[in-house]
């Protein structure tokens, strides 16, 4: 009763990376808590996926395994999850800001009158006194979020409903094996006495699910590329770039949208979050939707003609200067140095 | 076959473009700089139902919008580019809420609505940024839901037929009617105004407009029922107070920072080779390389 609970999401068979993220959150936020950690996985044949959850600090792993729960659609996911909330009341219930968490998430929430917090960017446990009501609380979850277009930062609270739900994006926290050797154990639901036929009224008639290739989230350097690299095949020098330096290409949106790169490379606000050890922004003026997605980076460098352009100002290193003239060069002088 | 659908469309500061003025001085958000306009992917919303009643004659779209007075515009603006009538819900009571304060009062307006098919709202609105509201609005009314939809692709009195985008792929689903779908920025861009709806319903006005006209201001209305813009406070529609506002929203902001650019230096530099050759040298040296 009144543990954390992460909603897991299964990709490819697999428990998705955004989850184990949360499970690594999740596992810290229960030992400030002091309650246990535990799990939620619905699909079709789970067989055996609590061992990918139990090395994150899973103490329990529930399961509703039935063919009616693969492809995921929203009112059967509902059900269960409600159903299995109402007995055993989380105080805090974290998932995914995917299309699925963010499909999911807001159903549950209402359904529960719980209260929900989008794109967490942090979460952490702090007390809250309400002079007015003349009340104050301890250990509530602090969803700390940006809103307005990436403008403002907001620290949201729910005092009163439970569970506390919160989603967070993919890349935004650090997975982390807590213990190699931790046991949990299985609760497996009984899906067949909750779904109600109206559950099941959403088909999903075809999906072709294009596998992620690019793996831009994990790399330590990324070589990002903006409207300002001009081409396909300026482009190619960012990849010659990223090669030599063992990372991968990024891009803004312009670049997507002109077709320089493809989407799931697409960093900010609408693609991926990063915060590699080093950035290189080529041609990207660095507007918020943009910088949202990359801001964290350890180290950035920016290439932009314009001296002013407003990429700088979040820049370690701003070369003043063309594209098509630096890159090259980083090229070149990288290779002399390491030979 | 028509089918009757509203959409819900939110009026939001315009926070894509926050120029210079829009900062101010101490780096804060000056609001008032940012212009307010119809959140654009309510417009894609706007565009999937103006589409469906290009193919079914006979289809009637409402435009809903909850907000101040001024969120009339949002009206306006839908009514130009082909929907047939709209509702302001307007009342402080709605003051504070968050999505499922909102999507309650929402809810509720809708429920008084005449009968509706389908419900389309946007993916997401561009300030609050949550996504939550469609969803919750289908929970609080008891209906299916299909988001990140990018395409219909058919639809009947009994069932429509969804091309989804998600993250990684596509997804057709078919959801039976009535149903809520929300909409994606990667469907159609909507239609532009509509010179001869312009005309016709540049003097659409909701009745406190109309109120706050001068004296020798013409109401239009009686002959011209279309330019009537229907305005419904908390009292015009079934609520239960304590789900309204802030006390109905279990979600509270706590603390609000505006994000400052810090004024952290940049080194500069030019693409002279000595230049590029030291940078790298430093990369190199304290292992952010190599
Ligand atoms: C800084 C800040 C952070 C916030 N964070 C949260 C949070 O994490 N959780 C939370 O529950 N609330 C939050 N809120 C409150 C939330 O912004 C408001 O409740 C808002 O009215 C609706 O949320 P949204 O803008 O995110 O809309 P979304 O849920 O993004 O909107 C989706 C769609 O719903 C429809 N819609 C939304 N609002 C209306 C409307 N007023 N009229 C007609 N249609 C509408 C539109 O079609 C829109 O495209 C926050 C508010 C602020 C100021
Ligand atoms: C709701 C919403 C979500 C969004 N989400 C994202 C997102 O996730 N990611 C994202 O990136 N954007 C996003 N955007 C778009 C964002 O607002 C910007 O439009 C986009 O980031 C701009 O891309 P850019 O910097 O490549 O292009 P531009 O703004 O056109 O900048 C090009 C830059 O290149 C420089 N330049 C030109 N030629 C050269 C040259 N030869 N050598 C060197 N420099 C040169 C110019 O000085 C300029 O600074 C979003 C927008 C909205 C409204």
């Amino acid at each position: 009763m009144n543990n954390v609970f992460v909603i897991c999401e299964i990709e490819e068979g697999k428990v998705a990376d955004v989850s184990l993220e949360l499970m690594t959150k999740g596992r810290s936020l229960a030992n400030q808590l002091n309650c246990k950690l535990e799990a939620l996985v619905l699909g079709h044949n789970l067989k055996g996926i609590e061992k990918e959850l139990y090395p994150y600090g899973a103490d329990v792993v529930h399961i509703g395994d039935d063919e009616r729960l693969e492809p995921y659609t929203t009112l059967p996911f509902t059900s269960i999850i409600v159903n299995l909330f109402e007995k055993e009341k989380p105080q805090v219930a974290l998932l995914g800001a995917s299309t699925f968490g963010r499909d999911l998430g807001p159903r549950v929430s209402s359904a529960l009158v719980s209260g929900l917090t989008a794109d967490c960017t942090s979460l952490e446990i702090g007390p809250h006194e309400d002079k007015k009501a003349g009340k104050t609380y301890e250990n509530l979850l602090y969803q700390i979020r940006p809103a307005f277009g990436g403008n403002i930062v907001a620290t949201i609270i729910n005092p009163d409903c439970r569970p506390q739900m919160a989603t967070v994006r993919e890349g935004v926290m650090k997975k982390e094996i807590y213990d190699a050797t931790y046991k949990g154990k299985v609760n497996n639901l009984e899906v067949d006495k909750i779904l109600k036929p109206e559950d099941l009224v959403v088909k999903v008639i075809e999906r072709h699910m294009e596998k992620s290739k690019v793996n831009i989230k994990n790399s330590s350097i990324i070589v990002a590329g903006g409207y300002g690299v001009g081409s396909k095949e300026n482009f190619a020098q960012l990849e010659e770039l990223a090669e030599v330096l063992g990372g991968e290409v990024g891009a803004s949106r312009a670049a997507v949208d002109a077709g320089y790169a493809s989407h799931e490379r697409q960093i900010g606000q609408t693609g991926v979050t990063v915060r590699p050890k080093l950035y290189i922004a080529c041609g990207i003026s660095g507007q918020i939707q943009h910088t949202a997605g990359m801001e964290e980076s350890s180290m950035i460098i920016a290439i932009n003609n314009d001296p002013n352009a407003p990429i700088n100002k979040l820049a370690d290193y701003a070369i003043t200067g063309d594209v098509g003239e630096v890159v090259p060069k980083l090229i070149k002088f990288y290779k002399q140095n390491t030979k | 076959m028509g089918l009757k659908i509203v959409v819900l469309a939110k009026q939001v500061p315009d926070t894509r473009n926050v120029g210079k003025d829009a900062m101010k001085a101490d780096g804060t958000v000056n609001r008032a700089a940012l212009p307010a306009i119809f959140n654009p992917e309510d417009l894609n919303a706007l565009e999937q139902a103006l589409r469906l009643k290009d193919t079914y004659p006979g289809t009637e779209v409402s435009i809903l919008t909850m907000g101040p007075g001024r969120a009339a515009d949002v009206i306006r603006e839908g009514l130009y580019r082909g929907a047939d009538n709209g509702f302001l819900l307007t009342d402080r009571a709605f003051a504070g809420s968050d999505t499922l304060a909102t999507s309650y009062a929402l809810s509720c307006a809708i429920r008084k609505m005449d009968k509706y098919d389908l419900i389309i709202a946007g993916r997401q609105a561009i300030d609050g940024d949550t996504a939550q509201v469609g969803p919750q609005v289908a929970e609080k009314l008891g209906l299916p839901q299909v988001t990140y939809a990018e395409e219909v692709l058919s639809a009947d009195k009994k069932k429509i037929v969804i091309k989804r985008r998600l993250e990684r792929g596509v997804e057709t689903v078919e959801m039976p009617l009535p149903g809520v779908i929300t909409v994606n920025a990667s469907a159609p861009d909507c239609r532009p105004r509509n010179a001869k709806l312009l005309m016709k319903f540049k003097h659409a006005k909701t009745i406190t407009e109309r109120q706050s006209e001068s004296e020798d201001y013409i109401d239009l209305t009686a002959d011209r029922p279309y330019l009537n813009i229907e305005e419904w406070s908390v009292n015009d529609i079934e609520t239960d107070v304590n789900w309204l506002g802030l006390s109905g929203s279990p979600t509270k902001v706590k603390k609000i920072e505006n994000v400052v650019f810090q004024a952290k230096e940049a080194k500069r530099l030019t693409p002279a080779d000595e230049e590029i050759d030291e940078l790298m040298k430093e990369l190199i040296a304290n292992h952010t390389i190599g």
